[in-house]
């Protein structure tokens, strides 16, 4: 007979799974830590992480950083970046050639390379599509024996056991052709796809702005999620010439077309894959082309998990490029050039992790699981030292590590903005009232101290701005003897000094605020900033925009607003003082001066000129500027723009962003590039090395758990003792006689 | 006892419905649908025909409330508020604001919450009652002292550090576990360890002392002396007698978080990397995508009404005395 105690689990048996687990860890190669599978350990694998989920993954809809880190390497734009020359160059990808746009006058006829911007009615770029590049291997692409599409008509039954594009048995691939570029260019038209930049491009490829209305009409008639073929639906300013080139019509001069040409917006679709993904029931099951990407270039994704993980796997059917066999001066002696001419890409598989903090992800990093990594506010110190010459070293534990710093300009620039439609900053009324205005912004911009603010809250790592054109794009001109900004700064020792703060004072009284207070009424000058940065990680910041302000006796009230609340400001115009930035879409002097241009006032036109800047003869420049080719004339053209806005600041010019990353020595070939997103085909991994370190760097440390238990045993025995002893002890003392 | 559940779950229902019109109002009033294209459409070349557009596609250019253009039921039935909210009484979660079925996202997304907090939740009950038990049969003595002075240290320390400190001790400086992470089947243990663990030991300080207090209230009543004259070990007096008559207030806080378990846990799953629910309501208000919000919230007012529910029944399980009526 069993007796109850007998039945109960003994303690061995309770805890024989955590030992098991313990010894199965233990005999593992692997390191405990390894947040990634055993089996993973000498894959070619690179790991990295995005902290937010991309919104969209549609090429046309895309449209920020974090999501073009993984179309940008799966897509095949007709242009790219070239990964090492600096300054940036196109190169073909998709396409045979870069276009070289022909130009043609309002009748059709063609005029000469140097016809005047003005007799331009048309450019037209023909593009010569690369032969036998074939798309990755796609359940859309999959035909059945007799060649018809294996999963176009697809039932409710055939979708029953489909969660995921994986879970489709069959996939195909067919050649890239021009028609796949055209369809693209016509899903910008999309009227449910919403591209950001079909605005921009209607108004320079013909037709677009038509087709987008026609498509408007012909989708009202549907139902909600119904398929919209654009097949019939022509595009007049695009078309194919053969299966391997088609022509982009576009109006006027445009030269800035060449950039958008590297860009997803203008990646190849195959229509097959609106057809797949325009079936009933796939959305319902989140598959969508916003989310399942089919591309040619050298990744596909194959894991879409944004909750938690998405991976990259190399595009079998992915060949012909090789790394680029020269570069800028001293990249060979970086060892940038050891890979010329093989073919790429290096690294079979990408894995990209989910990770929302910064503290697991730079210990991550540190412990080798992750290859390479930026460096946060928190961690700097920890990563980075400044010698006594002000050189940024690597920390000594960064270097023991193998660790590399990488350092680079960002194609970006940070303001703080004025409204000039704000009748005391903008000055809105006669010649004398803006002239006033102007005064008062040169002051605050000479009193806030960029100097001090990027040592301070950014680590040193900006620029100051003497302009609105960033190092790297063609007209910027070095902060020299005659390149800074004359009304902020002095050229003493050689260096640029910002203007003592008696100048701003000077400027501020003939401003009519003396000292901070305004002449005429005696009353405090009252400066509104709004911003969305709140909270403490905020207060510093903001008091310290608070004390610059105060050097003048100038009052500055913060207004601390959400994102949309501050847009919505912006829009009407209402806001006073404002922070803002801009991130080149392309390294065109063009796309920073455009912020300027009057007809794209935000308040009036709902344009990205935030600040209602006007200036007729600034805009005059601006037309002019932006149809030349880069040289002497241009540059000439520049510097008179940028001198316009130095004498009329309308920004507070603030600073370049610097970049600084971080990688192990196991990562190979890596160089900053700002405007290229698909440098992960260039890059190539040490993995026997990692695999190494990775051991060494996270032994298992097993006496805490020793020490746990000790402390438990030392603790229960007590308790134990005590309630044995008072378990015996009886009623009344001495027992019971 | 049948009537009273309906009685309850009508008193549910409008619950329910106060809940949903309080976070339409907020949502529509605060957040206007202009304010949610702009947010999704991105800071960059936003046009205002885009964002007409994008309210069209989704059903954010209604009226709010009563679409005076049309007559009949369709004055109440083509809104906003029909659309989003009354809509979700049939539990048709419809599409996020980017355009992903929030129905499948939340059916693949609370497994991982579950795997958290259900451990957590189970062997933290376990603890919690153990240590409590544990004072209070070591009452007015040293032990039950510093027992409570641990429990008052461990309960004002924030959440947050018990969670970087764990992932420091545990993560980085013994290298026993991944610092964050999550793997699907059995490698999903020595992922959900640190952040159970840490659940665990984060909750004992305030949990240990509410129970605490309510077993030395039931150790004083008459009933457990005359178990005690009767010749009872403390123990089974303790663990038997003790334990069930304070099942009542003890079931009042714990029944009514079961359901609330597949909601996740906020800060504990964006450190940890686990893909949840609770991360899925965070992501969702960092994006401002109030589709999602407005989702979870009434879920979380569902699974609430739920709980107290339950609440309500586990009483009758453990005091035959309870009726409903």
């Amino acid at each position: 007979m069993t007796s109850l105690r007998d039945r109960r689990p003994h303690l061995t048996t309770l805890l024989a799974p955590l030992f098991v687990l313990i010894l199965a860890a233990g005999c593992s190669e692997s390191p405990w830590n390894n947040p990634y599978p055993a089996a993973e350990a000498g894959s070619n694998t690179l790991y990295t992480s995005f902290s937010e989920r991309p919104k969209h993954l549609d090429p046309v809809q895309s449209y920020a950083e974090n999501e073009f880190a993984f179309i940008a390497n799966i897509y095949q734009p007709p242009l790219q970046y070239h990964y090492l020359k600096r300054p940036y160059e196109l190169i073909p990808f998709g396409a045979e050639t870069v276009p070289v746009p022909v130009y043609l006058d309002a009748a059709g006829r063609r005029l000469p390379d140097s016809a005047p911007a003005e007799r331009v009615a048309f450019s037209e770029y023909v593009i010569t599509v690369k032969k036998g590049v074939l798309y990755q291997p796609h359940p859309a692409l999959a035909v059945d024996e007799a060649g018809k599409p294996r999963y176009h008509a697809l039932s409710e039954a055939d979708l029953r056991n489909i969660d995921t594009l994986g879970d489709f048995r069959h996939t195909g691939s067919r050649e890239l052709v021009a028609a796949d570029y055209v369809h693209q260019i016509k899903r910008l038209a999309h009227p449910r796809l919403h591209s950001p930049i079909l605005q921009l491009m209607g108004e320079y490829v013909v037709g677009l702005k038509e087709l987008a209305a026609e498509l408007g009409k012909a989708a009202a008639g549907l139902p909600e999620h119904a398929f919209i073929d654009l097949d019939p639906h022509a595009l007049s300013g695009v078309r194919v010439i053969d299966r391997h080139t088609y022509a982009v019509r576009v109006r006027g001069k445009y030269p800035q077309f060449a950039y958008w040409l590297a860009m997803p917006f203008f990646a190849p679709v195959p229509p097959e894959a609106d057809r797949f993904y325009g079936q009933r029931g796939l959305a319902q099951k989140n598959i969508t082309l916003d989310w399942y990407p089919i591309g040619s270039g050298p990744y596909m994704l194959t894991v879409n998990n944004p909750n938690r993980q998405m991976v990259l796997e190399r595009n079998p059917n992915y060949r012909g490029e090789t790394y680029p066999v020269e570069g800028e001066p001293g990249d060979a002696e970086r060892g940038l050039l050891k890979d010329a001419g093989k073919p790429l890409p290096f690294i079979e598989r990408v894995v990209f992790s989910l990770e929302k903090e910064q503290i697991p992800y730079w210990n991550k990093f540190l412990q080798g699981y992750y290859d390479a990594s930026g460096i946060a506010s928190d961690t700097f110190d920890q990563a980075v030292q400044f010698s006594g010459q002000g050189d940024v070293t690597l920390s000594e534990d960064m270097v023991k590590r193998g660790i590399s710093l990488q350092t680079s300009l960002a194609t970006s620039v940070f303001y703080m903005g004025f409204n000039m439609l704000d009748p005391l900053v903008g000055g809105q009324g006669d010649d004398q009232m803006r002239e006033r205005a102007r005064k008062l912004r040169l002051a605050v911009t000479i009193a806030v101290d960029q100097e001090e603010f990027i040592s301070i809250f950014r680590n040193g790592r900006g620029l100051p701005s003497h302009g609105p054109v960033p190092p790297g794009i063609f007209g910027y001109r070095d902060a020299d003897a005659k390149g800074i900004n004359p009304y902020v700064y002095e050229w003493r020792n050689g260096e640029p000094q910002r203007k003592g703060i008696d100048q701003a004072k000077q400027l501020l009284a003939e401003a009519g605020f003396p000292n901070g207070r305004d002449a005429k009424t005696g009353q405090p000058l009252l400066l509104h900033l709004d911003t969305t940065s709140s909270g403490a990680d905020s207060k510093a910041r903001l008091d310290w925009y608070i004390a610059q302000f105060a050097k003048l006796g100038i009052q500055l009230v913060i207004r601390a607003t959400d994102f949309n609340r501050l847009q919505d400001k912006l829009r009407r115009g209402t806001a006073q003082l404002f922070f803002m930035g801009w991130n080149a879409d392309y390294p065109d002097p063009e796309n920073f001066l455009f912020l300027f241009h009057g007809p794209q006032s935000r308040a009036k036109t709902q344009g990205e000129n935030a600040a209602n800047y006007s200036n007729p003869e600034f805009d005059h420049l601006f037309e002019r500027m932006k149809h030349m080719p880069n040289g002497a004339e241009r540059q000439a053209i520049i510097d008179r723009m940028v001198a316009l806005l130095r004498h009329d600041a309308p920004w507070a010019w603030s600073f370049f962003p610097k970049d600084y990353t971080l990688h192990h020595g196991w990562l190979i070939n890596r160089k900053p590039n700002q405007m290229a997103n698909n440098s992960l085909k260039y890059q190539r991994l040490d993995v026997a090395t990692r695999a190494q370190l990775r051991r060494l760097w996270n032994p298992p440390v097993l006496w805490p758990l020793g020490l746990l238990a000790a402390v438990l045993v030392l603790v229960a025995w007590p308790a134990w003792a005590a309630y044995r002893r008072r378990e015996r002890r009886t009623a009344v003392a001495g027992g019971v006689s | 006892m049948t009537g009273y559940l309906i009685r309850r779950l009508i008193y549910g229902v409008f619950v329910l419905i106060g809940v949903n019109v309080l976070t339409f109002a907020l949502f529509f009033f605060v957040n206007t649908p202009d304010d949610m294209a702009r947010a999704q459409l991105g800071a960059k070349r936003v046009t205002p025909e885009a964002v007409e557009k994008w309210k069209q596609e989704r059903g954010y250019h209604k009226p709010l409330f009563l679409n005076e253009k049309l007559s009949g039921i369709q004055r109440v039935t083509d809104t906003v508020f029909f659309d989003k909210s009354v809509r979700l009484f049939a539990f048709e979660f419809g599409s996020s604001d980017q355009g992903r079925n929030i129905g499948y996202d939340i059916s693949t997304r609370m497994w991982p919450s579950l795997a958290v907090q259900l451990p957590a939740f189970l062997i933290g009950l376990l603890v919690y009652i153990s240590f409590a038990l544990l004072m209070a049969f070591f009452r007015a003595t040293a032990l039950d002292f510093w027992g409570v002075v641990l429990c008052v240290l461990m309960m004002s320390v924030s959440a947050l550090f018990y969670i970087i400190g764990g992932q420091f001790l545990f993560g980085k400086l013994w290298n026993l576990v991944p610092i964050s992470g999550y793997n699907g089947g059995f490698d999903a243990i020595k992922f959900l360890a640190l952040p159970v663990l840490i659940g665990v030991v984060s909750g004992i300080g305030g949990n240990a002392r509410w129970y605490r207090t309510i077993f030395l209230e039931e150790i004083s009543k008459d009933y457990v002396r005359t178990a005690r004259a009767k010749g009872l070990s403390e123990a089974r007096v303790l663990f038997r007698h003790v334990l069930q008559n304070a099942m009542i207030p003890i079931l009042t806080g714990v029944v009514v978080v079961i359901p609330l378990l597949f909601m996740g846990a906020l800060i504990t799953e964006s450190f940890f990397g686990i893909p949840g629910l609770g991360s899925y309501t965070i992501d969702a208000i960092s994006q401002q995508d109030f589709a999602i919000v407005r989702v979870m919230v009434f879920l979380g007012s569902v699974l609430y009404v739920i709980g107290l529910i339950m609440t309500d029944l586990s009483y009758t399980l453990v005091d035959p005395r309870v009726r409903f009526s």
